[in-house]
């Protein structure tokens, strides 16, 4: 079953016929285990992994470190909440080290980020500091490589 | 005074010695000129892994240049690339050699094929080798100064070549047997059963086998017998490996011989003569392969399993009937029904619809009737290759019969 949700991943386009080859179970059983999937969360959503930079309209992101005030009885999940629902922000984790919370935030300009944080984000009651840094460049996401040089076939056509 | 005028040769051809000269050139050769003249060609005919060497591996040949490992190693190889090749046999197969006399390090598994066949070949010996298989197989033995002896094998035995066909075709001067599985071209493997009666015909008939197990790890759903596994078998196999496949490291040209003490001595004579030793940035970066490799082959291996079952299903759907290849990368379809013969079949198909297959032939002529499609190849190509064989067969109306 693994597997299946492991191709899903690699490829969303994946059909239930060719899933079904691959692993060598009925389709209607991959059918099944899909579609149970998307109805219980396993699978959340499909999405593509744009090149935006090629389509020559980037927004503008940034990866923020916020040290937070952790509350009784619900930890850091509350005040996350109170984050995450911005639709600013992308991504949203709870880390060790020296800050708790790392966003990721998304906007059309670094005059919007900016104000997000100084209007938002920062005076948050829980909120003790935020550190704000701006994405340069974008190598690899989800596992892809962006920028990849163009694909040159380094094998010979035929060989024994 | 400088004579500049050469003197009159002997016709041209006397220049090449007459073994070399009465050599086919391997059956590839041919197609593959005919390939470089057509453009935006989906091959399935490359005989190596897609994928690139994993990057830790590549990492690791990098860094051993900056640190100057430009130098020669020992004629068998560094030996901390022995002991790991030995850990990984026994880890993986159950079968014991010592680092320091019995592994050699070689130049690809191709070189200790070659230095295997000729350390134990005497002119005219003949050498066992199963029919179709892989090229350089007929032509190292005769290089070595040995004969041939095909055994034809059939995709009613899944090309598996059977202990009574070796047994009919044992002369006096029957040497070794020379096999290889998972097989090229056909992606058979074989199984304990016909691997123990082979077993039982070499100490019958004191027989030598030299075991080309370079597609070792590529096996699915079936275990890989590894020839000097086998009771009483590891005194008289010379086992010839690699990571070319495995690793998806061709380039690097990593192979090793494990084999007792006794033969790799011989093989180190020949070895130390021609080739010194292996590369040693590769051999550097084979050891971090065997140390720190094993998930990346695992990833790769079942990445092989999908693409072969869509391979093999979509075969079979277009109407070209194919056994199921248990090992290596390749799916060997009949294309039989189509009336046609495997090289105008890939030839047309070439030209037709810009697929490029390896016609059976090319392998011996029990490939006859087949062609070799590889699945080292990505999902997508599989698919479009397989979309325009199809096509190929209904406008030729060829899966019609």
């Amino acid at each position: 079953m693994k597997e299946i949700f492991e191709i899903l991943e690699q490829n969303a386009r994946a059909t239930p016929e060719q899933i079904s080859t691959m692993v060598d179970q009925p389709v209607n059983e991959v059918e099944k285990i899909i579609k149970r999937a998307e109805k219980d969360g396993t699978i959340l959503k499909y999405k593509a992994i744009i090149n935006w930079p090629k389509l020559g309209k980037e927004d503008v992101w940034a990866l923020i470190e916020v040290r937070v005030t952790p509350q009784r009885g619900v930890g850091f999940d509350a005040i996350a909440e109170r984050i995450y629902q911005f639709s600013e922000v992308y991504s949203a984790y709870l880390v060790s080290g020296t800050y708790d919370l790392a966003i990721l935030v998304r906007g059309k300009n670094m005059q919007e980020i900016a104000s997000f944080v100084a209007e938002k984000l920062a005076p948050l009651e829980e909120v003790q500091s935020t550190v704000t840094h701006f994405l340069l460049k974008r190598y690899k996401e989800s596992g892809e490589i962006f920028h990849l040089p163009k694909e040159i076939n380094r094998r010979l056509p035929i060989t024994p | 005074m400088l004579n500049t005028k050469s003197a009159p040769t002997k016709a041209r051809a006397n220049l090449i010695s007459q073994k070399v000269a009465t050599l086919p050139p391997s059956g590839i050769r041919k197609f593959f000129d005919l390939l470089a003249s057509v453009e935006d060609v989906i091959s399935l005919g490359i005989g190596e892994p897609d994928f690139v060497t994993p990057w830790h591996i590549r990492e690791a040949g990098t860094y051993s240049v900056e640190k100057g490992y430009t130098m020669y190693t020992s004629n068998s190889g560094m030996p901390e690339l022995r002991q790991e090749i030995a850990r990984y046999l026994e880890l993986h197969y159950r079968v014991s050699y010592h680092p320091e006399h019995e592994i050699l390090i070689t130049t690809g598994s191709s070189e200790g094929l070659d230095l295997a066949l000729r350390a134990i070949i005497n002119p005219g010996d003949e050498v066992i080798i199963p029919d179709p298989c892989y090229v350089a197989y007929p032509a190292d033995v005769t290089l070595a100064g040995g004969v041939p002896s095909l055994v034809p094998t059939s995709e009613e035995n899944n090309f598996v070549i059977r202990a009574t066909d070796i047994e009919a075709r044992i002369t006096k001067q029957t040497k070794a047997i020379l096999i290889g599985y998972p097989a090229n071209p056909t992606g058979a493997v074989i199984p304990r059963k016909e691997a123990e009666a082979i077993a039982r015909l070499a100490r019958k008939y004191d027989l030598l086998v030299v075991s080309d197990e370079i597609y070792a790890r590529l096996v699915y759903g079936m275990e890989h017998i590894c020839f000097p596994s086998l009771p009483g078998m590891k005194e008289r196999t010379i086992l010839i490996g690699g990571l070319s496949k495995s690793h998806a490291m061709t380039g690097w040209r990593i192979g090793y011989v494990a084999a007792e003490r006794f033969f790799i001595q011989a093989l180190t004579k020949i070895h130390q003569y021609t080739m010194l030793c292996a590369p040693t940035m590769s051999q550097m970066a084979a050891i971090e392969a065997l140390r720190n490799g094993d998930n990346e082959v695992e990833r790769m291996v079942q990445e092989y399993n999908r693409r072969r079952r869509i391979m093999v299903k979509r075969l079979q759907e277009i109407g070209l009937p194919c056994f199921e290849p248990k090992g290596a990368f390749y799916a060997f379809p009949s294309i039989k029904a189509t009336g046609t013969n495997s090289e105008e079949f890939a030839e047309k198909l070439l030209l037709e619809e810009k697929v490029a297959v390896v016609p059976g032939t090319a392998f011996g002529h029990c490939g006859e009737g087949f062609v070799r499609c590889c699945y080292a190849t990505s999902l997508s190509n599989i698919e479009e290759a397989l979309r325009r064989i199809d096509r190929f067969l209904r406008k030729n109306r060829l899966n019609t019969g």
